[in-house]
């Protein structure tokens, strides 16, 4: 795709920044800035995991062994709010900092300061979600949708979410800002927008779904903070106002928010499995099309999280149909992922293993959405365990294996050093079993009548339960591996090489040497 | 494209994002604790507005004199005004958060609600007309609502021509005439600050006369917020067109560069616009 023009070697200059952790505090760079998001996403996604455990082990067989029933609640909340804000989101952020700009041929992220305070926001907000499980009151306990009245009823925890959120949605905005404009101003010379590759369109798709909806979150958890201490009367039937209302607002950006989590999943698959088939990307206009489809559907379907809230039937017919719509647009990339295997050369690296899982089960996630979508089955399985199931598989399954596939497929770039494959190998496969251990027999407790957020259960969800957990306990453990695997490779993985695939053709592989220099790009190189 | 006016410009390692962060986290908890009236907030929320404009004045300082020495190639400005732009995006969508919630309450809520009264009657809210305006069909205080005829009509007439005045100071900096320039920054301003105390005046009216609180139901929750989300908006977009008054009477800006200027334009402009949808469906709808 590109012929190198620019001198990718020409750097040097200003390498010398603070060290230390002055270093990470001050740094505009974004390959820095890139590294912090990641470790503090896998911090809070060991955090979010911790809590994940224990309501695992709490489940682990019927009555009130570990957590009592608030303290359960609110570890269900946070660890949904914590995973979502705090491990999946700034995750893909890390991949936007490092990659975006490599792949464009930009020197940097066009906003590089601003950059820097996106990054050092979420420990703020990070540690106000934490440290509301230690004060009068405890942890917001509503669920990670919080809807009122429960959260209007709730004490300071809830406040300190709030706050929290309102930081997290300025952070999400600013950084969203910067990839907006990252990438319509600092493309190489000749890099026309349909010969971006396909990580960077899902993320440009992405940008703009955050920079539409984090704002509307922002404004309803502002009227949930007037309601509470103010005497507004937005959630309060008494005064005109009705919770369904938050509803529909908190769902309007809560859906496009589901897939702002899987977008840039696609563009990681996108990347990865071209390049471990040798051959180019199959329907890349199609793709474009398809992501920025889905986005656009994405905001008009918010209202099947709310079929059993109470709604016209002419309103549930539309929602439902319209969800099942976003359908079309998917299974043109599944379609398309698979004609690009289609009679490839391929190898099975970590990378592509985890790409491959992520289609298998990203398909049942998405399947089992539409079924969800379909107004009598949701009204059955509205708030059971099938639903857990469902976004278990498009978040763990689609979301975090897309990122595990990333971080694979780059940290040769990365770091100048290869990881494990062996080891690899032994993460992917372990977490394939393990996770479908966890969440499909989710799939029989929820169309056996089995509720989320209870800590409790019925003798007769006990069998799957059990299994349920022991899965979790073994995919909890699993990412400890990750955790080693990534150390070993920074600390004394092998001496990688420019091009450890051979089918890579993005601008990172073909114009950087192996471990990418501080500054790359600060002469663009010309794209042909 | 960056090559006539040299590299787009990276900045140094600074300490200013972590500075606002350290604001964000006194201003963070300060809010939750004083939002349950616990002491220690409202002290540490003083020291994190404090910290804020700390680094507010230093962190745009930064930005003017970097933008004066002349690091900033015509990239970056597109990069500036692509951001400014999208910046723009969100408070619009932050507001239509707000109209959202007051266009379901008038359309669905507040009908149902009186449906439901007929079906129920004693039993229920009985007898709720859910007439707009409306305080909902609780236990509220009467009020008395804001009419859009007085004061509100007056404060149109004060927006718009402010955007009238913004837009002379923008011609006048396009053909460098920096005394004219300066004298419609001021008008704009002063029109801005009118509007403000205008607004004031109209919130003390409200609780004092009217009756009209944020706790008046549907119609006060609505009223407040609206409103005064926007009055912070035009207080900010009027600190910012002061901002830029003293950087154009320290001689900043050339008649070619200028988007500081026109950055605050835009946002002026989009106060109005939001001012005119208040307008109509607040005021007189």
């Amino acid at each position: 795709m590109a012929a190198v023009h620019g001198d990718a070697h020409d750097h040097g200059h200003d390498d010398h920044h603070p060290s230390g952790i002055m270093r990470w505090i001050t740094t505009t760079n974004h390959k820095d800035i890139g590294t912090m998001y990641l470790w503090f996403s896998f911090t809070m996604f060991m955090v979010g995991g911790i809590l994940a455990m224990g309501i695992r082990a709490e489940l682990y067989q019927p009555g009130i062994q570990i957590l009592e029933p608030e303290l359960f609640n609110q570890f269900t909340t946070l660890h949904g709010l914590i995973m979502v804000f705090g491990a999946i989101m700034p995750a893909f952020v890390g991949f936007a900092n490092w990659q975006v700009p490599m792949m464009i041929g930009a020197p940097d992220m066009a906003f590089a300061r601003m950059n820097n305070w996106s990054f050092w926001l979420l420990p703020v907000a990070a540690s106000l979600l934490v440290v509301s499980f230690f004060v009068p009151g405890g942890a917001a306990a509503g669920g990670w949708t919080f809807y009122p009245p429960l959260s209007v009823q709730g004490g300071l925890g809830v406040d300190m979410m709030i706050f929290a959120v309102h930081i997290l949605g300025a952070s999400s905005i600013m950084g969203s800002i910067n990839i907006i404009t990252t990438i319509l101003n600092m493309r190489a010379p000749g890099m026309t927008l349909m010969k971006m590759p396909l990580f960077v369109w899902t993320w440009l798709i992405t940008a703009y779904l955050l920079v539409l909806v984090m704002p509307v979150l922002a404004g309803v958890v502002t009227m949930l903070l007037t309601d509470r201490h103010f005497g507004t009367s937005f959630f309060n039937a008494a005064g005109g106002g009705d919770p369904v209302l938050f509803q529909h607002i908190f769902w309007f950006f809560g859906h496009p928010e589901v897939y702002i989590m899987i977008l840039p999943a696609f563009g990681i698959v996108s990347e990865i499995i071209p390049t471990f088939s040798r051959k180019p990307l199959f329907g890349y206009s199609s793709m474009v099309y398809a992501t920025a489809s889905i986005a656009i559907l994405s905001c008009f379907v918010w209202a099947h999280h709310m079929f059993t809230a109470g709604m016209p039937t002419v309103g549930q017919l539309f929602f439902m149909y319209a969800t099942m719509l976003i359908a079309v647009p998917t299974g043109v990339k599944v379609f398309n992922w698979t004609a690009t295997m289609w009679r490839g050369s391929m190898t099975f690296e970590t990378p592509m293993l985890f790409s491959i899982g992520f289609i298998f089960l990203f398909v049942i996630g998405g399947l089992s959405g539409v079924i969800c979508a379909i107004v009598p089955i949701d009204i059955q399985v509205q708030d059971t365990y099938y639903v857990i199931a469902h976004f278990h598989y498009v978040l763990v399954s689609g979301a975090l294996f897309a990122l595990f596939a990333g971080v694979y497929y780059w940290i040769p770039k990365w770091t100048g050093r290869m990881y494990n494959e062996t080891l690899g190998k032994w993460h992917f496969w372990l977490s394939m079993f393990f996770f479908n251990l966890t969440f499909f027999v989710q799939h029989f407790l929820g169309l056996a009548g089995m509720p989320r957020r209870v800590p409790d259960y019925a003798l007769q969800f006990a069998d799957f339960n059990k299994i349920s957990s022991l899965g979790a306990f073994g995919f909890g453990l699993t990412q400890l591996l990750f955790l080693y695997i990534v150390i070993n490779c920074i600390r004394s993985g092998e001496k990688s090489t420019q091009m450890p695939w051979e089918g890579a053709t993005t601008l990172e592989w073909t114009h950087l040497p192996a471990k990418a220099p501080y500054h790359s790009f600060e002469t663009p190189p010309v794209v042909k | 494209m960056s090559q006539e006016s040299g590299h787009y410009y990276v900045p140094a390692p600074s300490l200013f994002p972590i500075i606002g962060s350290t604001a964000l986290l006194f201003m963070g908890f300060g809010a939750a604790l004083t939002m349950n009236k616990m002491e220690l907030g409202y002290g540490l929320l003083a020291i994190g507005f404090a910290i804020l404009i700390y680094m507010m004045f230093g962190w745009f300082g930064t930005v003017a004199q970097e933008s004066e020495s002349g690091k900033y190639n015509d990239q970056v400005d597109v990069s500036f005004r692509w951001g400014m732009g999208w910046f723009i995006l969100t408070e619009v969508m932050f507001f239509c958060a707000f109209f959202g919630a007051l266009f379901y309450m008038r359309v669905l809520s507040i009908p149902w609600l009186e449906e439901e009264s007929l079906v129920l009657g004693q039993d229920w809210w009985p007898a709720y007309d859910g007439a707009w305006p409306t305080t909902g069909p609780g236990e509220f205080e009467a009020f008395t609502p804001m009419g859009a005829w007085g004061l509100p009509a007056i404060n149109t007439m004060l927006l718009l021509s402010s955007g009238v005045t913004c837009t002379l100071a923008h011609h006048a900096i396009k053909e460098n005439r920096r005394e004219a320039l300066k004298k419609w920054l001021l008008a704009t301003i002063a029109l801005g600050a009118i509007f403000i105390a205008c607004q004031a005046y109209e919130y003390v009216h409200a609780y004092n006369d009217l009756n009209l609180k944020m706790t008046s139901g549907a119609y006060g929750s609505t009223f407040f917020m609206l409103t005064g989300f926007h009055g912070f908006h035009v207080t900010v977009g009027a600190i910012m067109l002061t901002v830029i008054y003293f950087r154009c009477a320290a001689g900043h800006f050339t008649s070619e560069k200028h988007f500081g200027f026109e950055g605050v334009a835009w946002y002026w402009h989009f106060v109005d616009v939001v001012w005119l949808g208040l307008f109509v469906f607040v005021y007189l709808m």
